[in-house]
């Protein structure tokens, strides 16, 4: 029997799909195992060893790197959540017509990429360095601003998928105040996307590095660039640590996210 | 727009599956030049397959297809010059109205002023002229669909496909757009194979019907014969409504409570059946006092369709439809005792264990 | 057509018959945002403008500019460019074949889940991590070139280009591929196969259907893509500052460098000026994405 020409296009097309999968995959996933690769490799370049990875623990500031990082994230993630949600669940009670202005401010650090904040963030830093306080954790106060698209995309959704107003007015109805509203009524409604925004957050700051090396303070990132000058092997361990701590933060996102930001993210379908 | 042109189709035999589905076994029907045959059944019947295979949009895995004398069977779908019509959404979105009819002549390699001259004639012919300039969002559901016939008719192909242009138009816009459909295929006299689930609209529109199921013709005749003489029980059940009452068949005709029924085919064995009787062929009467009698019972419900009504009446063990005259349906309101009458007209039976029949 | 949109019309519509009447303390609740976004993020944006036309003594002037002319700044501005518009170019080809390849598949499968977010994560994966990814894979002493010049392939006959502007090329297609099936995924998405179909009944071939139907309806999205791609290269600092650590090779290295110099040439009017230009740059890229963006979606909602 003759091949059909219909049979014989679907046919290509998955093949064309398979070649380019499998390339897409070795370019992406490549890289990724020669990091294992390299913070494994022992001194004779043949033998395997963890010694790097075990080492991690006795680079002093690596450690406070690290401690600062974690921080940095989760001061971020808890004051994100307490500006971003009651601002947004206010505006659609209250303030449609600032929902679109709301959005745009929210969405605007997109267009200003960290390296130019950084160059009005610089005076700003350097007055508060001398006036309040030193700390790297004052970062989280721009941090907070570079997570505000993702926050904001992540909550949009959620509190898109449930009616804001009505659940409030029934809490309302029933004698409950503005604060059990908020924390008791809308919050464990939208409580994935809470979470996703809180995830990506996180992700984020870990990763973060041209503001925190331009302000001169050692982030995470910032501490393994410069060990990366001089033990390359522990500074890729503690990079591939990272990027799977961040890759097991996403995953779980992508399965908390899936049923209400697929069913509510994009129309149509 | 206006000579005749059409040409004698036809599918000798088609086979395809799809894995271990069936979607068409053994399928052979001829359509006459300018005859539009309407393939109807319910979803999976392989109505669509069989439409596609005549446009070249999928392969056969056996079985010829013949359009005008000419084997295209081996041919792709765009050397075929066959019209097709889709369900919905199938404008191109970027190109008006016109642009869209165009595109076929494009192909076509026709010059663009005479291009767009035979354009807004076919949207002429459709009744759009107007609408040339618009996009398809800017159309309504009936128009984008004109606007896809139009598309169609301007290659001036020699086969036109329609699958099931109408489904996802409202009730009053598909009933003036299938009429529409039927008068101008009649005026360029092009032959056509129209695919729908809606018997109605098959009914209506089509010359010959033909009833798929399991991916073979079950009967394939002009409308009223499909309507009155349905060849198997599958076919009087999936067109139009049908009674199911218990019977005993015995030397050829069928007993239904006490009324003796002729069968369209005589030739069964005695025994237990049940009749398929058409709500016309009930009548009912109402005299006041009436016995009991096993074909005694209460009207439960009227059901106003215009000049006709479709009355149910219970009998106790089973409920029957009753379709009638308005004027006479209204002399038996809901409640009112009523003896039914079964007119001889011959039915089909079904016997307990009809495996191919099974929905 | 965001789903917050059409209450929110909803509601403002039906709401100038009772506003008049009563004045409202309701604002008071954006408060607490609005002064963050205030101090955080309009004051730096404020001091950068301000910053660019204001001289050292206090003055206004133009001056600031005239540094873009110096000739490391003006080599570092097109060397982003170049970088920004081969790997955008670059990144955005590969990416369509990829989404293309994506979008043959079914709509629900694992397999195109697991690929939209990994795409979702490696769009995001840029900085030191990725430097590092590159020079463990292709650096002097990375597993894929030690395992090729064993067998005598040395793809740095040349010199060891991966620390130079080629280096940065390939090493940025890395997270520009996997936004570019990110933003073009959703067009792609739309094409109805009807259209392939139709296509080939009224006697066109596959080139017609690319040509006439798929190409035009895809290239707004397609060059939307190529643009965003161009504005996220131009202004990535982290992954170049971690690979080349001379410094100053491209335009934000020259922005780092006036901020804050460790070896005295900070001038923070100059780093003002250039950030300007930047902010300009990438909202003219961005605000023509979204036109084009917004064209699209819609042909093919």
């Amino acid at each position: 029997m003759k091949a059909g020409f219909q049979r014989r296009r679907r046919r290509n097309l998955q093949i064309f799909r398979a070649i380019v999968l499998i390339a897409a995959g070795l370019y992406f996933l490549v890289p990724i195992g020669a990091m294992f690769e390299f913070s494994t490799r022992a001194n004779d370049q043949v033998s395997r060893t963890l010694g790097a990875w075990k080492s991690i623990g006795t680079f002093p500031d690596l450690v406070t790197a690290i401690t600062a990082s974690i921080e940095l994230a989760a001061i971020t993630a808890v004051v994100m959540l307490v500006l971003l949600v009651p601002t947004m669940v206010w505006v659609r009670l209250k303030l449609p017509r600032l929902n679109r202005i709301v959005e745009f401010v929210c969405l605007l650090p997109l267009t200003i990429p960290a390296i130019v904040l950084v160059v009005g963030l610089y005076p700003m830093y350097l007055w508060m360095g001398t006036n309040l306080s030193d700390s790297i954790l004052t970062l989280s106060f721009a941090y907070v601003v570079l997570v505000l698209p993702y926050s904001y995309r992540a909550l949009d959704a959620g509190l898109s998928a449930i009616d804001v107003k009505t659940l409030s007015e029934a809490a309302r109805s029933l004698g409950a105040g503005w604060l059990t509203v908020m924390t008791r009524v809308i919050a464990p409604n939208i409580s994935n996307a809470i979470l996703n925004a809180c995830l990506l957050s996180v992700a984020l700051v870990l990763g973060e590095y041209t503001i925190a090396l331009n302000l001169f303070y050692n982030n995470l990132q910032v501490e393994i660039a410069q060990l990366g000058r001089t033990d390359a092997a522990v500074s890729i361990a503690v990079a591939v640590a990272s990027l799977l701590f961040a890759f097991v933060l996403l995953t779980i996102l992508s399965f908390v996210g899936r049923g209400r930001v697929v069913a509510t993210g994009q129309t149509g379908k | 727009m206006s000579e005749r042109r059409g040409v004698e189709v036809r599918l000798e035999n088609l086979q395809r599956r799809y894995g271990t589905v069936t979607a068409l076994d053994g399928l052979t029907l001829t359509l006459s030049p300018g005859e539009l045959v309407a393939l109807l059944g319910p979803s999976g019947c392989g109505k669509t397959t069989a439409l596609r295979l005549l446009a070249g949009l999928e392969d056969a895995d056996g079985g010829r297809v013949v359009i005008g004398g000419k084997d295209v069977t081996g041919l792709p779908a765009n050397r075929r010059n066959v019209g097709m019509v889709f369900q919905a959404y199938s404008l191109f979105p970027h190109m008006v109205a016109w642009e869209n009819v165009a595109f076929g002549l494009q192909m076509r390699k026709v010059g663009t002023a005479e291009r767009k001259k035979r354009a807004l004639e076919t949207l002429e012919l459709v009744g759009l002229g107007r609408f040339a300039e618009r996009y398809a969002s800017q159309l309504s559901g009936g128009q984008q669909q004109r606007v896809a016939l139009a598309r169609a008719l301007a290659i001036k192909p020699q086969v036109l496909l329609l699958d099931e242009p109408l489904s996802a138009l409202d009730a009053k816009v598909r009933s003036r757009l299938r009429d529409e459909i039927r008068r101008i295929q009649l005026e360029v006299g092009i032959t056509t194979l129209f695919v729908t689930h809606d018997q109605e609209e098959a009914l209506a529109i089509a010359d010959r019907v033909g009833v798929m199921q399991s991916g073979h013709l079950e009967q394939l005749g002009p409308p009223t014969e499909i309507y009155s003489r349905p060849a198997t029980p599958f076919v009087a059940e999936f067109v139009g409504l049908t009674n199911r009452m218990k019977g005993d068949v015995h030397g050829g005709t069928v007993d239904v409570r006490g009324t003796r029924i002729p069968l369209v085919d005589p030739d069964v064995e005695d025994g237990p059946a049940t009749a398929l009787v058409r709500p016309e062929a009930v009548t009912l009467a109402s005299n006041g006092e009436m016995e009991d009698g096993p074909l005694v019972g209460t009207v439960i419900a009227i059901a106003f369709l215009g000049a006709m009504s479709r009355v149910t009446v219970d009998l106790g063990d089973t409920i029957v439809l009753a379709q009638m005259a308005t004027s006479a349906a209204s002399q038996t309101p809901a409640g009112t005792k009523v003896r039914l009458t079964l007119r001889p007209d011959p039915v089909l039976i079904q016997r307990e264990q009809p495996a191919t029949t099974a929905p | 057509m965001t789903a917050a949109g059409n209450p929110a019309l909803a509601i403002t519509a039906g709401r100038p018959k009772e506003g008049g009447r009563r004045f409202s303390l309701d604002w008071l609740g954006t408060v607490p945002f609005l002064a963050y976004v205030a101090v955080f993020l309009f004051l730096p944006t404020l001091i950068i403008v301000a910053g660019a036309f204001v001289s050292a003594d206090g003055g206004v002037t133009l001056g600031n500019f005239s540094a873009v002319t110096r000739s490391f700044v003006v080599r570092a501005a097109l060397n982003s460019m170049l970088i920004s518009l081969v790997t955008a170019v670059i990144g955005a080809a590969l990416g369509a074949i990829l989404t293309y390849a994506i979008a043959l598949g079914s709509p629900n499968s694992v397999l195109r889940r697991m690929v939209t977010s990994a795409c979702g994560v490696l769009a995001q994966f840029g900085g030191v991590t990725l430097a590092f990814a590159f020079l463990a894979t292709i650096g002097p002493a990375g597993f894929v070139y030690v395992m090729l010049k064993d067998h005598g392939i040395d793809f740095y006959g040349n010199g060891y280009w991966i620390y130079d502007i080629r280096g940065l090329e390939v090493v940025y297609l890395y997270f520009q591929i996997p936004l570019m099936v990110l933003v073009f995924l959703p067009a792609v998405d739309g094409i109805k196969p009807q259209w392939r179909e139709a296509t080939e009944s009224l006697g066109g071939n596959s080139w017609h259907y690319w040509r006439y139907v798929a190409g035009p309806l895809l290239f707004p999205a397609f060059l939307g893509g190529t643009l965003l791609l161009f504005a996220n290269s131009f202004s990535a600092f982290a992954t170049a500052n971690a690979l080349i650590n001379q410094g100053g090779i491209i335009l934000p290295q020259q922005i780092s460098n006036y901020v804050s110099s460790e070896t005295g040439g900070a001038d923070a009017g100059v780093a003002q000026a250039l950030a300007v230009l930047m902010i300009v740059i990438v909202t003219l890229v961005t605000v023509v994405y979204s036109l084009l963006q917004r064209r699209t979606s819609r042909w093919l909602q």
